[in-house]
């Protein structure tokens, strides 16, 4: 059924890692993002993969899930490692033809590889532990300084939260619009990929139509319910940090400089490229 | 004063040509009075394009009257500083439950009113429970509404307006979309509201089986009230409604063609249990 699909990927279970207060987890993985463009050494990325490790046994979220965050950036991790392995000038280990593999170049492929996986990892280690719900939460309370530079955080969470609620509807519409055409004879499946984009615009119109035709219906449910913004609105559940979110930010902390520190050292035989 | 007062409500409707200059107006309101004591259960009934759902949102605010004056709870609902106020004592409950559902969980949903009132948390809480209760949905509190059936939607949606504590809930044909059982559900939940918590229900309809339990019916056509009266007050003029292209229900019809055809039978026969009753009678006395 297509009203199963999960959205995001969230992954259901109770860790420590999904009792986090969104904005920890969101900071987490920034702060985790940053800290991997920091390093010069493998041992920099040795302590990240241990942290990250350390985060998905704590998550219960099976590995497999992190896994398929990869397949879809495969591609581009192989043409990344293929250039910086083929491309990279120095000290010749390997020639094939005109092209050779150099020392250096082996050792910022590794790395390149290592950074990217890890990045990618970590952050589908967010959306699997986070509702999508909690997430817009989080931006919304996270993101909250921002309204001193006018930036408007409540209605563009409020957006994200309502595109998530009406993803599930809108697909189905899609669905039934599609078969309903489909019995009238139109064909999705065969032809070139530009005939078979052209057969998408009549799917899309009445699609459309219909989207706005719901969100002007639910523009009006809202103010009927005396909806007005995020000023003076109050939380049925606010966000509030508890002790383990406060240790988490610590370990966060911990972490990043530790790591940079160790990442940047100047060790023989260790170094990145 | 009574809940709801509308004194000469007139609507007009901009029309439009192709390059969207006014062509003219339609009037979907035509100078309408009406009269609403607090408590009771109100059926405003016609038929599409009958003026009634045009009528029924001047009462929770988002239209307000071209003419004439409209009152909830005292309050004028076209003076700007009213506004929430109005909203919030007249609820009101659209067609669509897809279209008004705002949360992704269901006692997300049902917060919404009372956060954006400024409830405090620990009361929305309460207000969420008692509202989800009263409707019977408490068991589906942490569901996803997208998993409800239209009835049970619908249910979560007077919730939502029923966590604001309004004075009045305008339900503007709640039942339009569901199936039998939907609809049934849905409007044992509005009597409900009414006979068990005393909020004034305004229920908009086409539906003439709905409106059996009313205190009293409104009959709209052309955007003027047509008939007035008890429900059986109208149902017993079954030639005029079929003359406003209303469908009375079965057990009416039967019995008004039985007493055209000599059988002395009462008028406005409105329940099955009713028409049982009456024929044996007729059949004892016989």
């Amino acid at each position: 059924m297509i009203r199963d699909i999960t959205l995001g990927q969230y992954y259901q279970t109770e860790s420590l890692i999904h009792r986090l207060d969104p904005r920890v987890k969101l900071a987490g993985t920034l702060i985790y993002v940053i800290t991997l463009f920091f390093y010069k050494n493998f041992v920099g990325y040795a302590l990240a993969i241990f942290f990250l490790a350390t985060v998905i046994r704590l998550s219960k979220v099976p590995f497999k899930f992190m896994v398929r965050g990869m397949k879809s950036i495969l591609f581009l991790l192989m043409i990344t490692v293929l250039f910086n392995l083929f491309l990279t000038p120095g000290t010749p280990v390997f020639t094939l033809w005109k092209l050779s593999i150099t020392k250096e170049g082996t050792s910022l492929a590794v790395s390149m590889a290592l950074r990217l996986s890890l990045l990618v990892i970590g952050s589908s280690l967010m959306t699997l532990t986070t509702t999508p719900n909690n997430l817009t939460d989080g931006m919304e309370k996270g993101l909250g300084f921002l309204k001193i530079f006018k930036v408007p955080v409540h209605e563009v969470a409020m957006m994200m939260s309502i595109a998530l609620r009406f993803i599930p509807i809108l697909l189905e519409e899609t669905d039934k619009i599609m078969k309903a055409q489909m019995a009238r004879g139109a064909d999705f499946e065969s032809g070139k990929l530009i005939a078979r984009a052209k057969a998408m615009v009549p799917l899309l119109v009445p699609l459309f139509i219909s989207a706005f035709r719901r969100a002007n219906d639910l523009a009006m449910a809202m103010e009927a319910r005396c909806y007005r913004g995020g000023e003076g609105r109050t939380k049925m559940k606010p966000l509030k940090y508890r002790g383990r979110d406060y240790i988490a930010y610590l370990i966060l902390f911990l972490f990043m400089f530790g790591s940079i520190w160790l990442g940047r050292l100047t060790l023989p035989m260790l170094m990145v490229g | 004063m009574n809940i709801v007062k509308a004194d000469n409500v007139v609507y007009k409707y901009e029309r439009h040509d192709e390059e969207g200059n006014v062509e003219g107006y339609t009037t979907a309101v035509d100078h309408v009075s009406l009269d609403v004591k607090e408590g009771t259960f109100i059926a405003i009934l016609g038929h599409n394009g009958s003026g009634k759902s045009t009528l029924a949102k001047h009462i929770n605010a988002i239209l307000s009257p071209k003419e004439g004056t409209v009152w909830v709870d005292g309050l004028d609902t076209a003076q700007e500083e009213n506004l929430w106020e109005v909203r919030q004592r007249a609820g009101m409950v659209f067609q669509n439950p897809d279209n008004q559902i705002i949360g992704q969980v269901v006692e997300e949903d049902v917060g919404f009113g009372p956060e954006n009132m400024g409830v405090p948390t620990k009361e929305i809480w309460e207000r969420v429970e008692e509202s989800l209760r009263a409707v019977g949905m408490y068991e589906y509190r942490k569901h996803s509404p997208n998993r409800l059936s239209g009835g049970q939607k619908q249910r979560v949606s007077i919730a939502g307006v029923l966590a604001m504590h309004p004075k009045v809930i305008v339900l503007d044909e709640p039942t339009a979309m569901l199936d039998p059982n939907g609809r049934r559900e849905v409007i044992r939940a509005a009597r409900g509201l009414n006979q068990v918590e005393g909020v004034t229900v305004i229920l908009i309809t086409h539906y003439m089986e709905e409106i059996v339990h009313a205190d009293q019916v409104f009959v709209m056509d052309h955007g003027k009230i047509a008939m007035e009266g008890t429900p059986r007050e109208i149902f017993s003029q079954v030639e005029k409604l079929k003359e406003l292209r209303l469908a009375v229900p079965q057990v009416t019809l039967l019995a008004h063609e039985l007493k055209q055809s000599g059988v002395p039978l009462p008028d406005g026969i409105l329940t099955r249990k009713e028409l049982v009753e009456e024929l044996s009678k007729v059949c004892r006395s016989r």
